[in-house]
């Protein structure tokens, strides 16, 4: 995981072993998932709804920032590096100079440390590798519930 | 222990997919993400797999029929496949795919090939065994049913 402007020294995970252990999401919190790539969509929408998170799912930059554009407002927006029409490094840019009031959080494949910090400077909060797992999104709800 | 006889055979096929190495702790997390509500979501992310990789396959093959290979479009093609195959905690599939990645990298176009032709191996076994698991899930029915018999 890389940490950036959104990251506090003081970070603790609560670690969850199995599914039983979830932690409920009373918050109502929303989600806006980008990505391209039809499975990690299923599986990153499945793996949020388990969370009781209110999940929208598109599939390019360009969407994602329409759709803040229009008006849509999310706490969580999770973005894939690698996507047609508009990546998600330019997407996070345009969503950040539009002053968007969500934790923008990178979920990429991208394995290599330069390609990772190259995307965070786009303006991330944080950048995950594929795929997500129970004990990010715990992490991320952790910081969600923070900052509310 | 599981008293059914269909359903002990099933977790000990489970089990082999892991100790052979065919899967890592991704697909547990697949199981995990299963519920009453979305009884066949595993099968049904696998499925989804093959679909959507046979063309990423596919474009591999095409791009190493072009002389001379063109590693950047190779390596972009392998790095979506093995991104889908990580994700359903494909290891051995993800294991090949990283070394045709590297050679690529190298610029080593019969590494590519050789690698290459296991990935495909590898992937279509694991497409059999994956295929038998489910059709033997489905036969063995839910779980509750199992182990609470009327």
């Amino acid at each position: 995981m890389v940490l950036g402007k959104g990251a506090s020294s003081s970070l603790s995970m609560n670690k969850v072993d199995g599914a039983e252990e979830m932690v409920d999401n009373s918050n109502n919190f929303t989600v806006l998932v980008a990505d391209d790539d039809p499975l990690i969509q299923k599986l990153h929408e499945m793996h949020l709804k388990k969370f009781g998170l209110k999940v929208q799912v598109v599939e390019n930059g360009k969407k994602a920032v329409d759709l803040c554009h229009f008006g849509a407002t999310f706490n969580l927006i999770l973005i894939d590096k690698e996507m047609p029409v508009m990546d998600g490094a330019e997407a996070t840019k345009e969503l950040q100079a539009m002053g968007v009031n969500s934790l923008i959080v990178g979920v990429t494949s991208r394995d290599s440390p330069y390609e990772k910090q190259a995307f965070m400077e786009a303006g991330l909060d944080y950048c995950f590798e594929k795929p997500l797992t129970a004990d990010k999104i715990n992490f991320l709800l952790q910081e969600l519930n923070k900052n509310n | 222990m599981e008293r059914n006889p269909m359903r002990r055979q099933l977790a000990v096929m489970r089990q082999s997919l892991f100790d052979q190495g065919y899967l890592d702790e991704q697909f547990v997390q697949l199981e995990e993400l299963q519920d009453d509500a979305n009884p066949n979501f595993v099968e049904e992310v696998v499925t989804l797999y093959y679909r959507d990789s046979a063309r990423l396959i596919l474009n591999v093959e095409q791009a190493l029929e072009r002389k001379p290979f063109d590693f950047n479009k190779l390596d972009g093609y392998m790095h979506q496949f093995k991104g889908s195959s990580s994700s359903i905690g494909a290891k051995k599939v993800k294991a090949e795919s990283t070394l045709f990645r590297e050679y690529c990298k190298s610029g080593n176009g019969e590494g590519c090939m050789r690698t290459f032709q296991q990935l495909k191996k590898e992937y279509a076994t694991l497409r059999k065994k994956l295929e038998a698991y489910f059709q033997l899930a489905r036969q063995a029915g839910p779980m509750e049913t199992a182990c609470h018999p009327k």
